[in-house]
């Protein structure tokens, strides 16, 4: 299938078992009330949204995210899952990536979610040190991350993703070592790595003084830098600042976001990107389970300039390693992107943070280290 | 016309101000006046009526004195007119103050019943005393809880020898015994002596722009009458002008009259289109019929501190040589011409008369022009001799000729006054003495306090020495000071390189004694406030080619978001939204980027 007529849809299920300690994603422990209220409103929304976008697909990911959708009834998941089959064109091969938290997962689940569709699994593993899954606030261990994703083996998964995050409190080279190497003995076909990031208003933030200090910027860029090396050098691809898969299995839905294609999201708080116009549905829980027409949940509805769209082009695009094309700007645009941008990119190939080859536009591994000081400067 | 103004015998009139140290309530024994005159209702009393520019009233200092008349009648029964004119209340606008004590015939001084005496009340009360003003001591604050009236009586009679027998103690703020302060304007200040008849001969002692009605010129009367139709001569700038129309001050509101007689304060309109002609202190007369010669005092406003200002964004230039154009209407002493620098691009030399009034008139650009400005570090006026024997006034470092060139150089000094409580004497004489002043001599106000009189560089005390005063002192010293003279001094100028290449806007002129310690800490404060770059950035002070000082910015390690939110890249925007927001508020020099504030950081040089 050619990337133009790839369309994502993703569905926001705002439920986790218990808030972790760095997390400021759109999610929270709710009572069973109110999680089969969410899905009645979701059920509505989807209906809604299929009537207003009709003819929207083929579609080919869909991706449900979080918070832990792994936490809600499978039976949820299945629901949905049928609904949006009955109202879009959801292709036969289409990608269909739900989160979890490992330690939700049993076999029961597992073969629901198979049933349903289901045909890859992200796992928030975070870390294989046990002291470190308590102090993150995390409710599962080591042992059940190696536990579930062999229950996700026996089912039938042959796609599963596992997140791991650096840079925690009191963590060092040696120690986020040992965590890849744990990740690694399972083999998953995709690993993300995202460094933690100090968030206001989270429990982290508000405590920092009794946790471990966090690693300086200088080790925090070595672990980047190391784990990159090490996962390249055990047969993965980095297609992203911090996703790497094996050969044929980079994310397709996530890769979606950075080449600015299409995608509805459905359910708290969840964006969309249709006809170059970016919104947002309200992030007010009561707001909307109460809701009764779509424009009650739309919020920040911005129909993207030209100059936006170029704008994102760029500073989407160049999260991933291979970069931008300047042919598809040009297709997309139909101006070169050497005259919009020529000072921009002029400048950071001069001093060392973008470089161009085979008609690609891409930041260097400095540029990386550095990318939002590149990127601010595509903005209009 | 129903004008009161024709009924008005000159004897039954008083101009008046009121004088007193900072905080120690002029502006809200102003307000009591008003009231009780009864001119203006309590509803229509806004706070401080006389102070009606924002900014005074946010900062609670009067920056442009403001005049108003009223109707008072006095216990005898008759009906006086009162004028008072406000006198701003700041040492950089000593010269205003001066031209607004010389319109007036008597002054109403102002103590603070619980810190008495301070710098500025004899500074002030001298100032009258030089102008022949009958003075009336007034202790005001007997309301607070730490008032000790007796005491502070004892100190007038004693430091100043005004007779405090029948002294009103007063509560501006609660409006206690006003009543006694009018009775002895009325009683005490002399009615102003001059013959309608004679040449005309006027005082100028302030001046606004209004849009409708061009310059309006605040004038006392001395001698002769003036009104509509009348020929005048400004004698300092030769202008002449018919007048259009004269007035006197009502509460914030210009009120027509028929004519302006001797002993009368009043406005004049003769579309004048610029301030530059109505210079404060200049004499007004009748061009067909002139005075002999001028009211005593003028002088041509100097400014005393210099420095550039220049837009952020260099699109904005003339946005800026307008709005200064617009304010130097208002204000004659605010100077300025174009420069350029290589660091910032096309600005403004702009001349002050002090620091506040470089604050205020920054300020008001920013606000009222919604100007974005970078400000390069302010200096004094300094005189350079150069060996062929010409003398050049240097307002910017950049200008200073080749050290091979120069003769000698000069820097302006002033005579200063401190007041401090006896425990702070040890304190503030290190203070002087680390800011290179000359001790003069000490006396005791009382046996608790002492006036300590120092010589100081006017560029050791612009920055921060009043700060440095009061927190040495906990607050208790006060400060004032007047432009005694040049003399000749080492100094040199340290540049600023910033990766190598030469800052000509952070370039500035210091003694030689103290130029390493500034240039390690102007080094200091910059490694602080440019942002780390992709790149190491050195940054060096020098003299000449000598290096004195150098700190490392390093380069800029990480700067990475890597998280994604189900696709809501509205955060990200954000965040380099912010970011661009803060490349754009930098200047580039040579590839460096350097924040604007950093041009302003050398004056704060001192902050512990």
């Amino acid at each position: 299938m050619t990337s133009k007529e790839q369309r994502g849809i993703y569905i926001h299920i705002p439920f986790c078992a218990k808030k972790c300690v760095y997390c400021d994603f759109l999610s929270a422990p709710q009572p069973d009330a109110v999680i089969q209220s969410y899905f009645d409103a979701l059920v509505r929304e989807i209906r809604l949204t299929a009537c207003e976008e009709e003819g929207y697909g083929p579609v080919s990911t869909v991706f449900f995210g979080g918070g832990t959708p792994g936490l809600v009834p499978a039976a949820c998941i299945t629901r949905v899952l049928a609904e949006l089959r009955a109202c879009f064109d959801i292709r036969k091969d289409a990608e269909i990536t739900l989160e979890t938290n490992p330690g939700l997962m049993d076999e029961e689940k597992l073969s629901a979610w198979r049933a349903a569709g289901i045909n890859r699994l992200s796992m928030g593993a975070q870390s294989f040190d046990d002291r470190e899954l308590k102090l993150l606030g995390r409710i599962h261990t080591a042992g059940q991350i190696r536990e579930g994703f062999a229950l996700a083996r026996t089912a039938g998964f042959t796609n599963i993703n596992i997140d791991l995050m650096e840079a925690l409190p009191g963590q060092d080279l040696c120690s986020l070592q040992k965590n890849i190497e744990a990740l690694l003995a399972l083999s998953p076909e995709h690993v993300s790595v995202y460094s933690l990031i100090l968030e206001d208003g989270t429990y982290l933030a508000e405590h920092l003084p009794e946790f471990p200090p966090l690693p300086d910027e200088d080790t925090e860029r070595a672990m980047y830098w190391h784990s990159v090396r090490f996962l390249l050098a055990h047969g993965y691809r980095q297609y992203e600042i911090s996703n790497f898969a094996k050969p044929g299995k980079a994310c397709l839905h996530n890769a979606s976001y950075w080449e600015r294609r299409e995608y509805l999201g459905l359910g708290l708080g969840a964006s969309s990107l249709r006809r170059e116009t970016r919104c947002t549905n309200t992030s007010d829980m009561s707001e909307y389970l109460s809701f009764t027409a779509l424009p009650d949940i739309r919020r920040n509805v911005t129909h993207l300039t030209r100059q936006d769209a170029q704008a994102e082009f760029f500073y989407l695009g160049l999260r991933k390693k291979e970069g931008v094309s300047l042919e598809e700007f040009r297709d997309a645009f139909g101006s070169d992107a050497r005259v919009i941008y020529g000072k921009v990119l002029e400048e950071h190939e001069k001093d060392g943070t973008l470089k161009e080859r085979d008609g690609r536009i891409f930041l260097t591994e400095r540029g990386l280290d550095v990318s939002n000081y590149i990127l601010c400067d595509f903005l209009p | 016309m129903s004008d009161l103004s024709e009924d008005i015998r000159q004897d039954h009139i008083r101009n008046f101000c009121i004088i007193a140290h900072i905080d120690h309530g002029k502006s809200t024994l102003a307000d009591r006046i008003i009231e009780k005159t009864g001119l203006l209702t309590k509803r229509e009393m806004q706070d401080q009526v006389l102070d009606n520019m924002d900014l005074e009233r946010e900062r609670g200092i009067t920056i442009k004195a403001q005049t108003v008349r009223i109707i008072y009648n006095a216990e005898d029964g008759e009906e006086y007119v009162l004028n008072l004119i406000d006198t701003p209340g700041h040492v950089d606008f000593n010269y205003e103050v001066s031209r607004a004590l010389a319109a007036c015939d008597g002054a109403v001084l102002i103590v603070d019943a619980s810190q008495g005496i301070e710098a500025q009340t004899l500074g002030n009360y001298y100032l009258a005393m030089e102008h022949d003003l009958e003075v009336i001591p007034v202790i005001n604050k007997i309301d607070l809880p730490s008032a000790e009236p007796e005491r502070v009586k004892q100190e007038i009679e004693d430091v100043i020898g005004l007779d405090c027998t029948d002294v009103p103690l007063i509560s501006a703020k609660n409006g206690i015994n006003i009543d006694q302060v009018l009775e002895a304007i009325v009683h005490r200040i002399p009615a102003p002596s001059g013959d309608r008849n004679k040449p005309l001969q006027c005082l100028i002692f302030d001046s606004l722009y209004d849009s409708y009605k061009g310059v309006i010129v605040f004038v006392r009367v001395f001698e002769g009458t003036v009104k509509k139709g009348t020929k005048i001569r400004f004698m300092a700038t030769g202008a002449e002008e018919e007048v259009v129309e004269v007035g006197y001050f009502g509460p914030g509101q210009f009120i027509p009259c028929g004519e302006l007689r001797a002993g009368m304060v009043g406005y004049i309109t003769a579309s004048i289109k610029n301030v530059r002609d109505t210079r404060v202190g200049d004499t007004v007369t009748d061009a067909e019929r002139p005075c002999d010669k001028p009211l005593p005092g003028y002088r041509k406003v100097t400014p005393m501190v210099y420095c550039g200002l220049y837009p952020a964004d260099g699109a904005k230039y003339p946005d800026l040589r307008d709005a200064l154009e617009k304010l130097q209407l208002n204000d004659a002493s605010l100077q300025y011409e174009p420069e350029t620098s290589a660091a910032l691009g096309f600005g403004f030399r702009c001349g002050f008369l002090g620091l506040l009034h470089l604050d205020v008139v920054q300020e008001r650009l920013e606000r009222e022009y919604g100007l974005d400005l970078v400000t390069t570090a302010p200096g004094v006026i300094y005189k350079v001799i150069k060996t062929d024997g010409s003398v050049m006034m240097l307002t910017n470092p950049s200008n200073m000729p080749d050290p091979s060139e120069i003769a000698e150089m000069q820097e302006p000094i002033v005579s200063a006054e401190i007041m401090v409580t006896k425990d702070y004497v040890g304190q503030i004489m290190t203070l002087c003495q680390e800011r290179r002043g000359v001790y003069n001599g000490m006396e005791y106000i009382e046996t608790n306090r002492a006036l300590l009189k120092y010589d100081l560089p006017l560029n050791e005390i612009i920055y921060d020495f009043f700060d440095a005063l009061k927190s040495r002192s906990r607050g208790y010293a006060s400060f004032d000071y007047e432009f005694k003279d040049y003399e000749p001094s080492k100094l040199v100028k340290l540049d600023i390189l910033v990766n190598r290449e030469q800052v000509d806007a952070l370039s500035f002129i210091v003694w030689a004694g103290s130029a390493e310690e500034r240039g390690r800490k102007m080094c200091q404060k910059l490694k602080e406030e440019i942002p780390r770059q992709l790149f190491e950035i050195p940054i060096q002070a020098a003299i000449g080619s000598r290096i004195i000082a150098r700190e490392t910015v390093k380069a800029l390690r990480k700067d990475v978001l890597a998280k994604c939110y189900g696709g809501d890249i509205s955060r990200k925007k954000k965040l380099l939204e912010k970011q661009k927001e803060g490349k754009k508020r930098m200047r580039q020099i040579g590839n460096v980027e350097i924040p604007q504030k950093a041009f302003m950081s050398v004056l704060k040089l001192d902050d512990e």
